[in-house]
């Protein structure tokens, strides 16, 4: 196919997708749109908005949302004017029926994204806060608007799960209209129709070994596949869903998800065991216009969907999937931990009695609890509307957490020098320090550098089951570029500061760089490279440990840690339990 | 939560998951095993489940009048009040459904542990207390669904309270203690972050649920979702016999309960098992014996047996080797491990 061609077929997908959605938008769940804020954009919602019911809600929600608007809460102003109180409901509850436009959805904290989860799956929202207990009816649809284009950003895995369709603006050219698919009469015919369609059992079939030829693991996205074809038999007129029906919810909401290229599925029933290689370079490394193309006659309903749809893989996935290392289960999963920290700051911990100004900020309603039972000895009268009386002994303010959170930050040299000497141990005092971490509710965070670069293997987290996960899978090998791995664990270190988290940085390597920034070969270069990226190290204030792994103490390894003013450890003979033991005495809480 | 009248998903419906069914019977059956905690992949109807559970428990008798829903065969549990009225009245007590109550996420510690009740303070000046979501699910069960995404100090509260079974509040000028004893069942996905050490302990059970990944499994899920989905009330009704036998099984196994011999060597084998995978304490073991229990009195059968032992072994334990918490993915077969050399293989 023609790289126009292609980009034709991916603008006729987007405004299928608008339609589809427009539809059934709760039935979707929603769209996670991958899209600069440009004209495009505007032009694709403004194509749903256009397909929908009139007067359909449409709320913005800004992703950093406090919970208590998501969520609703009590309405002080109109609680002390009535002298009861009065419920002030979330955005969730006024978006009942209609569609809520997540913006800047890629910094939404995990947390509040288990609160969309909840309205998503349920269909309406408990409220259990400010002394108020509400359910509300909550059936909504999320247009998740991701901005992202760091790599280590995205939408939280558990959301997407729930949203139908994903879709990729920035991959067409915005200055091209979006044709839309239907009328808003069209779309409501459709919408009536909905209710009868029927969607064959063989149908169904064919979706699941689609998936699982896909490697698409959840459940979810195959009952939301289910749905679509249904809904792209409503767009089409039928009452009955067909094969093209399936094939078009395979391509919209199964190919988008693909975790590997599509495989016979007789072969593979069962999901690749985490721990497997990465998946075989022959069915990879086929041309992959050639799947489609295959003309072998009777070929049976569910072996046709899977090739029609793998024909729609989005250009570039598999060339991503060969190049990941080390499998993760579910494209995406658990960049949590990042979001995780990124809601915590300011998060009230409770309460405590105390004067509000300076970093305590007045809780007004436990402070009117407080009050309250002294208006009558403070001679108020009764009567609502009375102003109420206060002293100072009434003042109650946020209490947020006193300890910084610790990010316990590993840069794991795996390169064949270390490889060769003590990998195995390292990878075994790391999962030491890992449990230590654990105890302490520490996160943590692995940077693995070998060949030409250094990569986040692991963003910050308190999963240890995907810590160990990205452990396992560290392969060795390859040269040392020790100040590209410098470098990296500054800029997470720092993003952790500025969270307001305390980070140490724990180095295991044996300082033998011999791989420039630039990613080339040698030695000079990179260990003056290595020593100015510890420089600015230390002028990020972090505090760092330099493990030496080298079979004898490498004096460079003692100037590097010179130069960041780190703990230097020599481990002449080192076994991971002495390793774990070094790290926790030097650790300023000393574990 | 209020009696929601929309349909639920039949727990008999559910397909596969035999481990997250059998724990969630069992912790109806005997709710001193103490709670469920179910982690897994994400859609693999986990919070289904426990909704679904709900639906199947046989009603209970309480006091009437009774903000915590006291037990009136039971004085010694009761709350503060109840004993009060039980001076100067006769109490009357009435069947209602055992509570099964929602912690959602964003929940503020006010409404958890209760609160001063602010519109009498506000209109009628009086001090009175609000009782919270842990007096509503006394006697019944506490739900949390993304457990592990619950806030830290709202952890803690919840870990003092089901220890205790009691709640007891200090704040705003009220002092009140009630009781608060409830089965514990959270839900999560690892992937989101662990639990805390401390708050996975307070679970009797602990199953890991994984996509299942047989096509024809998946088919059915799928095909039983859509049906529900398409018409909620028929597909409850197609189910509605199943759900019932399934009722009446846990109901009779509940009678049964006391009348279950648990024979010595049962006790012994238990205790081996504990301590050929190093589990702290004794809450282990008497959780293995009470599950072993319980899925024998499911079963109809008079006396537990080791299969039953062996059956709820994984649940009962897995998450008490605690150890080594990386080797979290390990641990079941760590106790098949321990299974094989204690009793032999299966």
């Amino acid at each position: 196919m023609t790289a126009a061609g292609r980009e034709a077929g991916a603008r006729r997908d987007a405004a299928l997708v608008a339609a589809l959605f427009a539809i059934d938008p709760a039935g979707c769940g929603g769209v996670r749109l991958k899209s600069a804020p440009h004209a495009l954009r505007d032009a694709w919602l403004q194509t749903v908005r256009a397909a929908l019911p009139a007067a359909t809600p449409w709320r913005r929600l800004p992703s950093h949302a406090a919970e208590g608007r998501l969520l609703g809460g009590l309405d002080l102003a109109a609680t002390l004017r009535a002298g009861r109180a009065v419920a002030a409901r979330g955005v969730l509850a006024e978006a009942h029926g209609g569609v809520l436009l997540l913006t800047m959805a890629e910094r939404l904290p995990v947390r509040s994204a288990g609160i969309l989860n909840a309205a998503l799956d349920r269909g309406e929202i408990a409220t259990e806060r400010e002394g108020l207990a509400l359910t509300d009816e909550a059936r909504v649809a999320v247009i998740a608007l991701d901005e992202s284009v760091a790599a280590e950003e995205g939408v939280p895995a558990s959301l997407v799960d729930r949203l139908a369709f994903a879709l990729d603006l920035d991959a067409l050219d915005p200055r091209l209209p979006l044709e839309p698919v239907c009328s808003a009469a069209e779309a409501a015919a459709a919408r009536a129709r909905l209710a009868g369609v029927e969607l064959g059992d063989e149908l169904v079939e064919a979706l699941c070994a689609t998936a699982a030829a896909l490697g698409v693991q959840s459940l979810r996205t195959a009952v939301l596949a289910a749905r679509v074809a249904r809904l792209a038999a409503a767009l089409a007129g039928r009452d009955t869903a067909t094969e093209a029906d399936a094939v078009v919810a395979g391509r919209l909401v199964l190919a988008p998800r693909a975790s590997r290229a599509p495989q016979a599925v007789e072969d593979e029933p069962a999901a690749e065991p985490p721990a497997a290689p990465p998946p075989d370079g022959a069915a990879q490394d086929t041309p992959r216009d050639e799947s489609p193309e295959r003309t072998q006659p009777p070929q049976p309903l569910e072996e046709r969907v899977i090739a029609a749809v793998s024909a729609a893989l989005p250009e570039g996935l598999l060339e991503s999937l060969r190049l990941a290392q080390a499998p993760r289960r579910g494209a995406g999963a658990g960049r949590a931990g990042v979001w995780r920290k990124a809601g915590r700051r300011g998060r009230p911990a409770g309460v405590r009695a105390g004067k509000p100004g300076g970093d305590a900020r007045l809780d007004v309603l436990e402070t009117l609890r407080a009050a309250a039972p002294w208006q009558g000895v403070r001679g108020r009268p009764s009567a609502a509307g009375a102003p109420l009386k206060f002293s100072s002994a009434d003042f109650r303010v946020v209490r947020h957490r006193e300890q910084a959170r610790t990010l316990t930050l590993f840069a794991v040299d795996a390169s064949g020098s270390a490889a060769l000497h003590r990998l195995a141990e390292t990878k075994g005092a790391v999962e030491r320090l890992l449990a230590d971490c654990y105890v302490r509710r520490d996160e943590v965070a692995v940077v693995a550098f070998r060949g030409r670069a250094a990569d986040v293997l692991l963003p910050p987290t308190r999963s240890l089951v995907r810590a160990k996960r990205a452990l396992a899978g560290l392969p060795g090998g390859g040269g040392t570029p020790l100040a590209a791995a410098l470098d990296v664990a500054r800029d997470l270190a720092e993003r952790a500061q500025r969270r307001g988290d305390a980070p140490t940085l724990v180095l295991l390597s044996d300082c033998r760089a011999n791989v420039t920034l630039e990613g080339l070969g040698g030695r000079e270069i990179a260990q003056a490279q290595a020593l100015a990226a510890a420089r600015r190290l230390r002028g990020a204030g972090v505090p760092v440990i330099v493990i030496d792994t080298s079979p004898r103490p490498n004096p460079a390894a003692r100037t590097l840690a010179e130069q960041m003013s780190a703990r230097y450890l020599p481990l002449p003979v080192v076994d991971s339990e002495a390793i774990a033991g070094l790290v926790r005495a030097a650790q300023p809480r000393g574990g | 939560m209020p009696i929601r009248s929309r349909p639920v998903f039949p727990f008999s419906a559910i397909v596969g998951q035999e481990d997250m069914k059998l724990a969630l019977s069992i912790a109806a059956v005997d709710p001193t095993v103490g709670g469920v905690l179910v982690f897994g992949d994400r859609g693999t109807g986990k919070s289904t489940a426990v909704r679904a559970l709900a639906a199947l428990l046989p009603p209970m008798k309480a006091i009437v009048g009774c903000r915590y829903g006291c037990d009136p065969e039971h004085a010694a549990a009761w709350c503060a009040d109840c004993q009060e009225r039980a001076q100067r009245e006769s109490l009357k007590s009435r069947s209602v459904p055992v509570p099964v109550v929602d912690l959602p996420l964003g929940a503020t510690e006010d409404r958890v542990v209760g609160a001063l009740d602010l519109e009498r303070a506000l209109s009628e000046g009086v001090r009175a207390f609000e009782p919270g979501l842990l007096a509503r699910a006394n006697r019944g069960f506490l739900y949390i669904d993304e457990v592990n995404l619950l806030e830290d100090h709202l952890v803690d509260l919840l870990i003092d309270v089901a220890a205790s079974g009691e709640n007891v509040v200090e704040r705003e000028g009220l002092s009140v203690r009630h009781p608060a004893r409830f089965v514990l069942v959270g839900s999560g996905n690892p992937e989101e972050g662990d639990l805390r050490p401390q708050l996975l302990d307070r679970f009797g059970l602990s199953v890991e649920v994984l996509t299942p990944s047989v096509i024809a499994e998946r088919v059915e899920v799928i095909k039983r979702r859509d049906g529900f989905e398409r018409s909620a009330e028929t597909f409850v009704e197609q189910w509605r016999g199943a759900d019932e036998a399934l009722r009446r099984q846990i109901v009779a196994a509940r009678r049964r309960l006391g009348e279950i011999k648990v024979p010595d060597e049962l006790l012994e084998a238990a205790a081996a098992l504990c301590m050929k995978l190093g589990t702290d304490g004794l809450r282990a073991e008497l959780t293995l014996v009470r599950a072993a229990r319980a899925h024998a009195s499911l079963e109809r059968a008079r006396t537990v047996n080791l299969e039953h032992l062996r059956r709820v072994a994984g649940p009962a334990l897995r998450h008490r080797l605690r150890r080594d918490p990386l080797d979290e993915s390990g641990s079941s077969a760590r106790v098949d491990r321990a299974l094989e050399e204690t009793f032999g293989p299966a």
